[in-house]
């Protein structure tokens, strides 16, 4: 029994130096970013890395999660009568739900993963310590530019993943079923408000931007520089990430959308 | 004599609980190649690092330059870190860019150099490694050894003062290894700096190096000039010289009595 507690102390004091080291790296990169906006194309190159090469999965997946919503949405608003409401339906549950949350997760496992990787390979071939020793600091040069790369980048992914949604679901609705196309638009114009909606929906995917980006590049900083320890960071980098973005989405929905 | 460039004085370290080096004091002086050698695991690199400020003493100083490097702000350490070089065990190349680019790197970061005059240079350090003609290659399409000339390419970039070597030797064939060994001694007077080399390979050293050190244990063991190694009668230096298994580094590590140990069923 005892042991059981001790086992959950270690635990809970484990996690909490982890958050603080976290925290620490943080404030670092943010204290270096200036240094790393000096050399700004840098930065543009990992928004390639991180947003531009994420498309492709973000497009389809937002798409068909359209296509799907689209199904499913007008077999129960039929029900109802009311399947002109489907445009508010896809649209609201993709502006202020999906697109940022599925898109979080997709970033995570594809960008985040990708920056750990790399970051902890540069580790173990002490790439890291080379730059150091060459008084050139890592994270300016290093860790600051994927970080800022991948916080700009969540947003717009996210925002293009609502879209290709909305359009998948008009796919299915107007063009498939043969919804009203005006009535389509015009309730999804009436019932999405833009403040409300579309911004808490920006708001949420730059906070899961910010989480990915500094878990990301904390992880492969932070790695066991061997072959077992950057496949360990990579897995956590996604496991943390996908719990960090449900955890915050919930905490951020329960203050956002409070129709009680 | 002038003051050396880097002196050691009653150097103590330790991670954590494990002591790894007791109490060094060594020097090298302006001008000269030296080498320290000592089994693996003795607390060479260490060394490097506690210079280099990577890692700080628990005890003693480290000056370099007459500065003390263990005091240093990061500023500070920075500034003196553009004036050291250090070559890392595999080279340490940045696998995202070009042989060009890993030696232009320095130049970039830290000077604002035309890019004419950037490429002058950077063609000037290759040329001096032998590789001019390798400047638009990726480092994963190098050899061994032409990854760590090419790393000592970058090393000299800014034409440091004090030039260290993380095991320049380890993995090289016969050819590549003297090269290396030539062009560290060659490369030390034409840029007129010091240089450390950390190694464990004693016949490339004692050609090229003007003063040996030698650690166990945390501490310096012997001490002197090639000539002197060659000749000398101390037990340590001779195993190591001759590569004997056995002698004052025992071949086993510390264990209970064998016979015990079988009879008895554990170690």
């Amino acid at each position: 029994m005892g042991d059981v507690f001790r086992k959950l102390g270690s635990l809970a004091i484990s996690g909490v130096w982890q958050l603080g080291f976290i925290a620490r790296f943080f404030v670092l990169i943010l204290r270096y970013s200036g240094q790393s906006f000096m050399r700004l194309h840098l930065t543009i190159r990992e928004l390639y890395f991180s947003g531009v090469l994420s498309l492709l999965i973000i497009l389809v997946s937002g798409l068909f999660v359209g296509l799907v919503l689209g199904l499913q949405g007008y077999e129960i608003l039929q029900r109802y009568g009311s399947s002109e409401a489907m445009g508010t339906m896809v649209a609201l549950s993709l502006l202020r739900e999906l697109g940022p949350v599925v898109a979080g997760l997709l970033f995570a496992s594809r960008a985040g993963s990708a920056v750990t990787a790399e970051i902890g390979l540069m580790k173990v071939t002490e790439q890291l310590k080379a730059m150091d020793m060459m008084a050139v600091n890592p994270i300016a040069r290093v860790v600051a530019p994927r970080f800022w790369g991948g916080v700009v980048s969540m947003p717009l992914l996210a925002a293009l993943f609502s879209t290709m949604g909305i359009f998948g679901g008009w796919l299915i609705g107007v063009v498939f079923i043969g919804v009203d196309d005006g009535a389509f638009w015009s309730q999804m114009r009436a019932a999405v408000d833009f403040r409300y909606d579309v911004l808490n929906g920006v708001f949420k995917s730059a906070v899961f931007g910010v989480a990915v980006a500094l878990i990301a590049v904390f992880e492969g900083y932070d790695c066991v520089p061997t072959a077992e320890g950057v496949s360990r960071a990579i897995t956590r980098t996604v496991v943390s990430s996908a719990l960090a973005i449900l955890a915050l989405d919930f905490v951020m929905t329960s203050f956002m959308f409070r129709g009680l | 004599m002038s003051e050396p460039l880097v002196r050691l004085e009653n150097v103590r370290f330790a991670y954590g609980e494990r002591m790894i080096l007791r109490d060094i004091s060594l020097s090298i002086p302006r001008g000269q190649v030296v080498a320290i050698m000592g089994g693996s695991g003795c607390g060479k690199t260490t060394l490097l690092r506690l210079i280099g400020g990577q890692e700080r003493a628990v005890g003693g100083r480290v000056l370099v330059d007459g500065q003390d490097v263990g005091g240093l702000d990061r500023e500070d350490l920075y500034a003196l870190r553009r004036r050291m070089g250090m070559l890392f065990q595999f080279g340490a190349l940045f696998t995202d860019m070009t042989v060009f680019d890993n030696v232009a790197f320095p130049l970039r970061e830290h000077t604002d150099l035309s890019p004419e005059l950037i490429n002058d240079l950077v063609l000037m350090k290759l040329h001096a490694v032998g590789l001019r003609g390798a400047a638009q290659l990726r480092p994963g399409e190098l050899s061994g050894g032409m990854a760590r000339r090419v790393a000592l390419a970058r090393t000299i970039a800014l034409d440091p003062m004090l030039l260290m070597y993380d095991e320049p030797f380890t993995g090289l064939d016969p050819i590549s290894l003297g090269v290396i060994g030539q062009l560290i001694r060659r490369l030390n007077n034409a840029l007129g700096a010091s240089s450390l080399i950390v190694t464990h390979d004693i016949q490339e050293s004692l050609q090229i190096v003007d003063y040996i050190y030698f650690i166990s244990e945390g501490r310096v063991v012997a001490e002197g000039t090639p000539d002197e190694i060659r000749n000398t009668s101390d037990p340590f230096v001779h195993q190591f010289v001759h590569a004997e298994a056995d002698g004052p580094v025992p071949f086993h590590y510390p264990a209970g009595d064998y016979a015990t140990a079988l009879v008895g069923g554990a170690g």
